[in-house]
């Protein structure tokens, strides 16, 4: 049936010039439907991704993990005690709960006086550990490097510093009388301290003390070292396998229980951010969110492609005696219904051509424009992914198919004798 | 060719059943160039379309070409319509958007021809009717004796053993006519078999034989035919309104 490609787009175009109205009315719907269907999944993957980068900046399926206090007596144990962690209970957990990939605990103090070179300005120190910054997402930009475990034993008076923190005391990177901070002194809390690293830019959502960027992280020995602390402020923990998640939750629960004494059952005896178990609702909630604007999209493709048939319908009417000579000619059932199926194909496929091709056009102006703004920050990338073109596609071909099929099928049984009946 | 038995064919139009056919007899020997007469009304078109297999009778039995039809079915009858029939219309019935060569093809299309072979064959066919220069034409920037010149070359495509003509010179002026027949005259000489239906005393008169229908039956009473023919010749047509 090749040779009738021919004939077929001549068809359509004899379509298009008898129905001008509701052919262009409906090739618009098809196109405005597939634009909604690929854009509406394309800025749902792209605030998707963008909520992975956000959530990722702060850490990748890690646990944060609080003492609270008692509200359950607990032998003979009244309640309102305050349950607090000493820097020894990092080993303790590391030993106790083989399936956790990484553990660490962190000193704050904030508002402490930083200076370099005349400039000072009053940000967080943290005290922390060597895993942070994998766990934390603490990488360093090129040239510098994190806090390391010699660091630790020695504890040297080095930092790694957050990049607005740079900006404030070395001023940005491109700015006139910039300074390379790596090696340079700064004074912390009056003490000098050897800048090793500066934090990779990065975006971060979740923040339990203020954000990385204007932090100054010292090793936690040297932490204690200026300042006097026994308890921790916060413990972080990874798991090694984000489905153990929940037994290293439980876990825990029950050896600080047995080691602070407290009733496992206390939930406000600890509180647990669970970053993993937040990003899953959140994914949850963008797929849901996905599959809403899908359903949308392909609605309004549905009732374009109810626009497809109607045309068919029509056209089916208009050539019944056209199609009546074909079967006195020998055509079959299959010739018949080709014409029309293909006829409707050729109008889907030209608005679902065209919208595919207006989304990748939307989507790719978007995604030049940079992300310095704060709500494309937030908004992300609209993002024609390959499982999005093939639901479009899919949709499209299925819509297309049925809105020719009907008519075909009304076509094909059209009675050659009715409708060659001249008076 | 056609072997008839006892044909009927009633139509039932909500509650009222017109019976258009009420028992055809009816053989055409193969070589045959029959016209087919009769009021308006009389079935010619209907008995017509069961000859071409387009329709199926309500009762009777119908031979073509030696091959009952009873119980083919649809796929089958399209089949014998494509490779043994060949169907001329009053209207011509061409497509108005194809060319004279694409409405020629059509019929080599569905008979699954190659593309070479075809292409080959509609230049020839649209040579023998005398259209070798309206290969691109359009129906629309043909005279009405041209397109019913590409209708018959359609027809012929496949090369059927039997032409039906249902009024093919109805539509036309009596020199186009004219044209047509003596090109039907020509295809009856080099063998094809043709049943044509007719009101033109002059067109049945160039037939071998003249088969003549009233309510849906042959007439067959000698008397009844003299009385036909003698308003027939009165009147040049067989039954003015
Ligand atoms: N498809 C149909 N439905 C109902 N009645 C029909 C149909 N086709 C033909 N008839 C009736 O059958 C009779 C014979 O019709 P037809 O074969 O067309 O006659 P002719 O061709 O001799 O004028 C007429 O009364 C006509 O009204
Ligand atoms: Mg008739």
């Amino acid at each position: 049936m090749l040779s009738n490609a021919r004939m077929i787009i001549r068809l359509f175009l004899r379509e298009l010039k008898s129905q001008k109205l509701r052919m262009s009315l409906t090739i618009i719907a098809i196109i405005w439907g597939t634009l909604s269907i690929t854009l509406l999944l394309a800025f749902g993957e792209g605030l998707k991704n963008q909520l992975d980068i956000n959530r990722k900046g702060l850490g990748d399926g890690i646990l944060i993990i609080w003492g609270g206090q008692t509200e359950k007596p607990y032998k003979g144990l009244p309640r309102g005690r305050q349950i607090r962690f000493r820097p020894d209970i990092i080993d303790y957990i590391r030993e106790q709960i083989p399936e956790i990939e990484a553990a660490g605990g962190e000193f704050i103090n904030w508002g402490r006086p930083i200076s370099y070179n005349g400039k000072i300005v009053s940000e967080k120190v943290n005290g922390v550990l060597p895993e942070y910054e994998f766990m934390r997402s603490l990488y360093p930009d090129s040239g510098g490097r994190f806090i390391n475990k010699l660091d630790l034993q020695n504890k040297r008076r080095v930092a790694f510093i957050g990049n607005e923190l740079r900006d404030d005391l070395f001023g940005p990177p491109d700015s006139a009388g910039y300074v390379d901070p790596i090696g340079k002194t700064i004074l912390i809390n009056d003490i000098q301290f050897t800048v090793i690293g500066v934090m990779q830019k990065k975006l971060q959502m979740g923040m339990y003390s203020g954000p990385d960027w204007s932090t100054a992280f010292i090793p936690i020995t040297t932490f204690q070292t200026m300042y006097t602390r026994r308890y921790l402020s916060n413990l972080v923990i990874k798991p090694r396998d984000i489905n153990q998640t929940e037994y290293v939750k439980d876990r825990l629960y029950s050896i600080l229980s047995t080691k602070y004494k407290f009733d496992p059952e206390d939930k406000r005896a600890l509180s647990i951010w669970d970053v993993v178990e937040d990003a899953q609702v959140m994914r949850k909630v963008m797929i849901g969110m996905q599959v809403f604007f899908g359903i949308i999209g392909g609605l309004t493709l549905l009732v374009a492609g109810v626009g497809v048939a109607n045309i068919m319908y029509v056209a089916v009417r208009e050539r019944t005696a056209e199609i009546g000579v074909k079967m006195a000619m020998g055509a079959k059932r299959a010739h018949v219904m080709t014409q029309f199926m293909l006829e409707a194909i050729l109008i889907a496929g030209i608005g679902g051509g065209t919208g595919l091709f207006l989304s990748f056009a939307i989507a790719g102006t978007l995604a030049a424009i940079p992300m310095e703004s704060e709500a494309m920050q937030w908004l992300g990338k609209p993002t024609i992914s390959i499982p999005i073109a093939i639901v479009t596609i899919s949709v499209l071909s299925t819509i297309g198919l049925a809105a020719g099929y009907f008519p075909a099928r009304r076509a094909a049984s059209v009675n050659p004798v009715e409708s060659l009946r001249y008076e | 060719m056609i072997k008839m038995s006892g044909i009927r064919k009633a139509y039932n139009t909500g509650r009222i059943k017109v019976e258009a056919l009420k028992g055809v007899d009816l053989e055409i020997g193969a070589g045959e160039f029959v016209s087919i007469v009769g009021p308006s009304g009389s079935g010619k078109s209907t008995l017509m379309n069961i000859a071409g297999c387009l329709d199926v009778p309500s009762d009777g039995g119908y031979e073509l070409d030696g091959e009952s039809v009873e119980k083919l079915n649809m796929s089958q009858l399209a089949d014998i319509r494509n490779k043994k029939i060949g169907f001329v219309f009053q209207a011509f019935n061409l497509l108005p958007y194809a060319t004279a060569f694409e409405n020629v093809e059509l019929p080599l299309i569905f008979g699954k021809v190659a593309t070479k072979k075809r292409q080959d064959r509609v230049v020839e066919l649209l040579g023998r009717v005398g259209l070798q220069d309206r290969l691109g034409h359009k129906p629309a920037e043909l005279s009405g004796g041209e397109m019913q010149r590409v209708a018959i070359a359609r027809a012929l495509a496949n090369n059927p053993k039997l032409l039906l003509a249902d009024e093919p010179t109805g539509n036309l002026d009596s020199q186009s006519g004219k044209a047509i027949i003596d090109l039907f005259e020509e295809l009856w000489k080099s063998g094809t078999t043709i049943l044509m239906i007719t009101h033109d005393f002059n067109v049945a008169k160039r037939t071998n034989r003249v088969v003549y229908l009233r309510d849906g039956l042959v007439v067959t009473k000698a008397a009844d035919i003299a009385q036909g023919i003698k308003s027939w010749k009165h009147d040049r047509q067989f039954d003015t309104a």
